[in-house]
């Protein structure tokens, strides 16, 4: 049997993304992070409507850290981090895998602005441990990642580059095709990264309501090159509006045909412990396709499921 | 009946009762939102293409085709004659109903031939096919674990992407779902 080239070619990708994820953790190492591990199986995950966990044994694998990390953040953990595998059902394409690495932070007493700079400040000391200081080039654009980074809301990337307004799409239920077919694609031309920020409330289940605009949840997400990598929120930390909003994302799962999961009580009943914070979840693949100009998500992890 | 999430590359659904083939996929999930399935479709009797994006609570009829195991013969005027083995009966498909699948047909290939009530209309091929390397350059000994390609060609002139010791006049075995090399073979 020949060697298996499928593998062999990956070689220098994997070296990047173990460089990578050195880098990561020195970074919050460096200052004062507890790195924690909490369970990949659970009792059930936060309930949203379109995001879908693999049943194990009864319970499921995790769709992301977040209830156990915050259960942490509530006893008095004020700044952790985690690498982590995440699994969602049926996700399966250029840029996702079923299976799929996390990077996900929480720090006690700032909000979703700090954690945009301490996003950008995480990144590019990545990039600098790699040997990257103006400009990466990915798949034929530059991606400048010199300060300041492009901030727009979701309000403003709407009427910039959308034909409809955000609440005309939310109404006709188009606002994630619009994203993808219209706002995304246009990212790639702003040649560096995009914090795009003030989703609708109705879009940020975890996420805190804006004081000053209570239309507007306040969430983030990074873009790069066109390729999302990151989603982060000042967290909602009112246990009641908590549940609300879960009730909301459960009924709307129910409409789908969709199966409700067990309400989080443990989650629910240790949120009002916990302090203001920000918290942020990282593509770790997708960061991986950047620093090695891939066009899949393939091409920087060992083995897909289809190779198993 | 198929889900979205049944979605793929070269999978063939019914609509208003034509057969379609879908030629593009593209699977996309924007942030905390729902799942949406890009599709270029090509109705495999007129050729008309159209995209569509589905989401995941839609379901699709698969096509109501017949496969009937023929095998390659020729290529003449952009003409593709494959031949039932068993009645000797030849039929034709043209350039654009073959599609990718020219890339990977050698003489003699045995492939699943799509047929709409008496019409042949397209072809499955079988996962993995052997084709002999035409064109590569000569191996610079050492290079095999850096994980470097190199540009090949193959019988039918299909060019991809090799690992850098395969030489010409090797058999090579192709993945025909991604178009990717996978091994050398021995004869």
């Amino acid at each position: 049997m020949e060697v298996n080239w499928t593998l062999t070619r990956k070689r220098d990708a994997l070296h990047v993304r173990a460089a990578m994820i050195r880098a990561m953790r020195k970074f919050f190492m460096d200052r004062d992070y507890l790195e924690v591990e909490t369970p990949s199986r659970i009792p059930g995950i936060a309930p949203e409507c379109h995001i879908d966990a693999i049943p194990s044994d009864g319970w499921y694998l995790h769709t992301s850290p977040e209830l156990c990390m915050k259960r942490l953040l509530a006893a008095g953990y004020p700044r952790i981090f985690q690498i982590t595998r995440c699994f969602r059902r049926g996700e399966r394409g250029l840029l996702h895998i079923p299976e799929f690495t996390l990077l996900e932070w929480y720090e006690s007493d700032i909000d979703y602005r700090r954690m945009m700079e301490e996003c950008e400040e995480l990144i590019v000391h990545v990039a600098r441990s790699l040997g990257h200081e103006g400009a990466i080039d990915y798949r034929g654009e530059k991606i400048d990642i010199r300060s300041p980074w492009e901030r727009v809301s979701v309000r403003d990337a709407f009427r910039r580059y959308s034909s409809v307004s955000v609440e005309k799409a939310l109404e006709s239920n188009r606002f994630d095709e619009i994203m993808v077919e219209e706002i995304e694609p246009r990212f790639k031309e702003i040649q560096r990264p995009v914090f795009l920020y003030d989703y609708p409330v109705t879009l940020g289940a975890l996420a805190r309501v804006k004081k000053t605009d209570p239309e507007v949840a306040e969430r983030f997400e990074l873009y790069m090159g066109g390729l999302e990598l990151v989603n982060a929120f000042s967290e909602l930390t009112n246990a009641a509006e908590q549940r609300a909003r879960f009730e909301e994302e459960q009924r709307n799962r129910h409409k789908s045909g969709k199966t409700p999961y067990p309400m989080p009580e443990k989650f629910l009943s240790e949120l009002s412990n916990m302090p203001e914070s920000s918290g942020i979840a990282l593509g770790v693949d997708r960061l991986a396709m950047i620093f090695t100009n891939s066009e899949s998500i393939d091409d920087v992890v060992a083995f897909t499921p289809e190779d198993l | 009946m198929y889900s979205a999430s049944d979605l793929r590359k070269n999978l063939k659904i019914q609509i208003d009762g034509d057969p379609y083939v879908i030629v593009e996929f593209t699977f996309s999930k924007p942030g905390k939102g729902q799942s949406l399935y890009r599709c270029k479709l090509k109705n495999m009797i007129n050729g008309n293409q159209f995209e569509r994006t589905f989401r995941s609570v839609e379901t699709f009829e698969p096509a109501n085709l017949r496969e009937k195991k023929m095998q390659y013969l020729y290529e003449e005027d952009n003409q593709y004659c494959f031949m039932d083995t068993e009645t000797y009966d030849q039929i034709y498909l043209t350039e654009d109903q073959v599609g990718d699948a020219k890339n990977y047909m050698s003489d003699n290939l045995d492939v699943e031939i799509l047929f709409f009530g008496e019409k042949p209309l397209g072809i499955t091929l079988p996962n993995f096919v052997d084709l002999t390397v035409t064109k590569a350059e000569p191996w610079a000994k050492g290079d095999s674990v850096t994980g470097r390609t190199k540009p090949i060609e193959v019988e039918t002139a299909y060019a991809l992407q090799a690992p850098p010791f395969v030489e010409e006049g090797e058999k090579i075995r192709i993945d025909t779902r991604t178009g990717e090399y996978l091994t050398r073979v021995k004869e």
